[in-house]
């Protein structure tokens, strides 16, 4: 995983802002570059962006919560992504789903206490074929069943 | 450098030498050997990309490396079967091919000149050679919106040019006005692949009619139906022609900029997307004075964030401005005040893919495939319990059963066809009695489902399906914008209703409730999400209500699904003693003495199946 800039560093983001602040509607992949950058969006920096783009903080925080890719807190270092499309739920992704919070004892869209996972249930991520998928990180892994979660989680 | 095109004809006809192999023609430089390694989402994920590594190391210490090469390819859509190596001039076709395996294939194929039986599927172990066209799965297929997917290296512009690529463009460019273009649309009858069947010619001719110096194309790539990833494997393995699509729709209409607006959860798919940008602005195939023609059209790319209903086209436009993707309200269309208030077509990646083909064979070409309602061929991406999940490309009015038993091969594990789930959260379940209907736009609607963008979930008898209902209306909560009430509320009323009834406190008129709703969020609601949102609730009822009625009235779950309506025990006859339900248990409920019957605690039991699902010898039941 790589390391994300503290908040209060700010030059990433002024940056990222100069980069794209003159094409038409910039306010999308300026918010997705600056949690790239920063590992996620708390008020500050939103406050930062709506001042540099001249609109009011609530129209940033409007986009903000309306989709799901972006947070405003910060999440665990290793983040875990079960797909709950419906291929993979008609072939049992739900009980995958089960296993996970119960090996890490946390629900769904939390972290676990020493934030070394993060856990949420995904949209469909065009594995079908290997239903059912989860993603930790970068790495896919398919054909799961819940037997084989507990070794999988270790190695992380 | 920029390229006239008579230089990009050269650049075809140069790489045509070279890999024109593939399609039977005589190879014309030293490299006489191709191997073609799948670096669709679904194989890559299996380490494919080692694979390619490891197979070019070998070839190069044997130095065999200028005679035979290595391409990664798009999707071959025989997923269930991956990771996929296609060897060609043969067309050896092997499958489950891991990272391991590449020195079989260099010492044994390539060395040797055996075929390595091992990774050949048993229906052609006789003759693994030419299997793309002898496999049952792709024998009754057309490929065409997936015709170069598997067949070029997507991040090579020149594979892309040697099949004809940009041709089209050309054409449409020199030889045709703006309103030939959009004739030959119309007379192709290509409808959008995308959901809801808008004939693509008439969309091209309003946008071309509105009165504007300024219009723009845009593609949606924003593929979010559950279970559908044709438009990822297109863009993966031929993002060129997604590109030319779009500037042929641009000439037609007047237009000179174009915005691609596609997933962010599918990285390889937005990689190649930018480099096949990049590789046409090389080319000058993108920017001003295209190929020396004077026509101008460039492209951007802009990434979703997570949000299912931006895949409807006005919310897509109001995400591409950079504001909450909610949908507007229709009129105006976009075709007469789009994307930043100017005329805008929008067509997704299926749809462009077909372009540039029509424009080179001709609209009658295209109208003569399919049915009276659709014409042209159809990609499905199956999924769910069916032996190849996969991506199938069919002429229009091809039977469900076609589908799923000929090409994909039937149901696994001897289970029993329940329903086919067709157009994703918009659209129903299709029960066993209607397998027979050839599939086009009006016979799908006629039996209450939709083609929508293609996804096709094959269920089981092992599937509840008031659990499947309830499983889509949930998806709905979550991604309904919250712009129109009924909609917003409507949905979760009805998500809550089938919450009760799965866990087993569903009362008598709950299934006329359930459809009074679903007739009002049809009525009442802004965009296409909350106008179909009731599909497959209304679809299950009309179908399987006796599943319905068997969780209300007998507390019930037929299927074994609902966790409050199902228990286990252990048959104490058949029981062993073996210990393994104990060993799989993860919240050590069963227990006993090896070789006795052993018992399950059922304070403990979280009913999570898994003993049932491990015993050897039936003796755990479930009730």
């Amino acid at each position: 995983m790589a390391d994300f800039v503290s908040i209060k560093n700010l030059e990433p983001l002024k940056q990222i802002i100069a980069k794209h602040k003159d094409e038409p509607g910039c306010a999308m992949p300026i918010l997705q570059e600056t949690q790239g950058a920063y590992g996620y969006l708390p008020i500050e920096l939103q406050k930062e962006i709506a001042e540099a783009l001249g609109v009011s903080l609530s129209e940033i925080y409007g986009i903000v919560t309306f989709y799901t890719q972006f947070t405003t807190v910060q999440k665990g270092k290793n983040r875990i992504g079960v797909c709950l499309g419906t291929a993979c739920y008609v072939r049992g992704s739900q009980k995958i789903l089960d296993r996970i919070e119960r090996e890490l004892n946390i629900k769904v869209g939390d972290n676990t206490g020493d934030m070394k996972f993060a856990l949420a249930a995904t949209r469909c991520l065009g594995a079908c074929g290997l239903a059912p998928v989860m993603m930790i990180n970068d790495d896919v892994y398919g054909d799961l069943s819940p037997d084989k979660i507990p070794d999988i989680l270790a190695k992380y | 450098m920029k390229k006239s095109y008579q230089e990009i004809l050269e650049i075809g006809k140069k790489t045509l030498d070279k890999i024109g192999l593939r399609d039977g023609l005589e190879a014309k430089t030293e490299c006489k050997t191709q191997i073609m390694v799948c670096g669709g989402t679904g194989c890559h994920s299996q380490s494919s990309n080692v694979l390619i590594d490891k197979l070019r190391a070998e070839l190069k210490a044997n130095k065999l490396d200028k005679q035979v090469e290595v391409f990664q390819t798009g999707c071959f859509g025989l997923c269930q079967k991956g990771p996929i190596v296609v060897i060609y001039p043969e067309g050896t076709f092997y499958s489950h091919v891991k990272p391991e395996d590449f020195k079989d294939i260099v010492e044994t194929h390539i060395i040797g000149g055996k075929i390595v039986d091992r990774l050949v599927l048993d229906e052609i172990k006789a003759d693994p050679n030419d299997g793309l066209n002898k496999l049952q799965f792709y024998k009754k297929q057309n490929r065409n919106a997936l015709g170069l997917c598997g067949k070029i290296d997507p991040e090579n512009i020149d594979e892309y040019i040697a099949f004809d690529g940009y041709k089209a463009l050309y054409k449409a460019i020199t030889e045709m006005s703006q309103d030939d273009v959009v004739k030959e649309m119309l007379d192709s009858g290509l409808r959008g692949r995308g959901g809801a069947g808008f004939p693509t010619g008439m969309k091209w001719k309003f946008a071309r009619m509105a009165q504007n110096e300024k219009k723009f194309v845009v593609c949606n790539a924003d593929e979010g139906d559950p279970g559908a990833f044709m438009d990822r494997s297109v863009i993966e393995g031929a993002p060129h022609v997604v590109i030319e699509g779009m500037a042929i729709a641009a000439k037609a209409i007047g237009a000179d900029e174009g915005y691609v607006y596609v997933r962010a959860e599918y990285p390889i798919a937005v990689k190649r997307l930018m480099i096949a940008i990049d590789e046409a602005r090389e080319y000058g195939l993108l920017g001003k004075d295209i190929m020396g023609t004077g026509f101008n059209f460039d492209l951007h790319v802009r990434l979703g964030a997570g949000a299912f209903v931006c895949g409807e086209e006005t919310a897509l436009l109001n995400s591409v401005e950079g504001k909450r993707g909610e949908p507007r309200p229709r009129p105006p269309f976009p075709a007469n005040e789009g994307l930043f208030k100017k005329p805008t077509i929008i067509n997704n990646v299926e749809t462009l893919a077909n372009v540039p083909k029509i424009i080179l064979n001709g609209a009658a070409w295209f109208a003569g495939m399919g049915t009276e309602d659709s014409k042209g061929t159809k990609v499905f991406a199956v999924g769910g319990k069916i032996e190849n999940t996969g991506l199938v490309e069919i002429p229009m009015g091809t039977t469900l059963r076609e589908i799923i038993y000929d090409i994909a091969g039937g149901i696994p594990n001897g289970k029993k066809f329940k329903a086919c789930q067709t157009g994703g959260p918009s659209g129903g379940c299709i029960p066993a009695q209607n397998l027979d209907t050839p599939i086009d736009f009006g016979s799908l609607a006629k039996i209450g489902s939709m083609m929508g963008s293609g996804g096709m979930i094959i269920l089981d008898e092992d599937n509840c399906m008031v659990d499947v209902a309830r499983f889509f209306m949930d998806f709905i909560v979550d991604e309904s914008c919250g712009k129109c009430s009924p909609c917003r509320i409507g949905t979760k009323r009805m998500l809550e209703i089938l919450n009760k009834i799965c866990d087993g406190k569903g009362e008598d008129g709950d299934i006329e409730k359930l459809e009074e709703i679903a007739k009002a969020i049809k009525a009442g609601s802004l965009c296409a999400l909350g106008q179909t949102a009731a599909n497959p609730v209304l679809s299950t009822i009309k179908y399987f209500r006796d599943e319905y009625e068997a969780h209300i009235y007998d507390k019930k779950c037929p299927a074994g699904v609902c966790k409050n309506l199902i228990g286990y025990t252990i048959n104490k006859d058949k029981c062993k003693g073996c210990s393994l339900c104990a060993k799989k248990c993860p919240v050590d409920a069963i227990s006993g003495q090896i070789k006795s019957p052993y018992t399950i605690d059922q304070s403990k039991c979280i009913k999570c199946g898994l003993c049932y699902d491990s015993c050897k010898f039936a003796a755990i039941e479930r009730k």
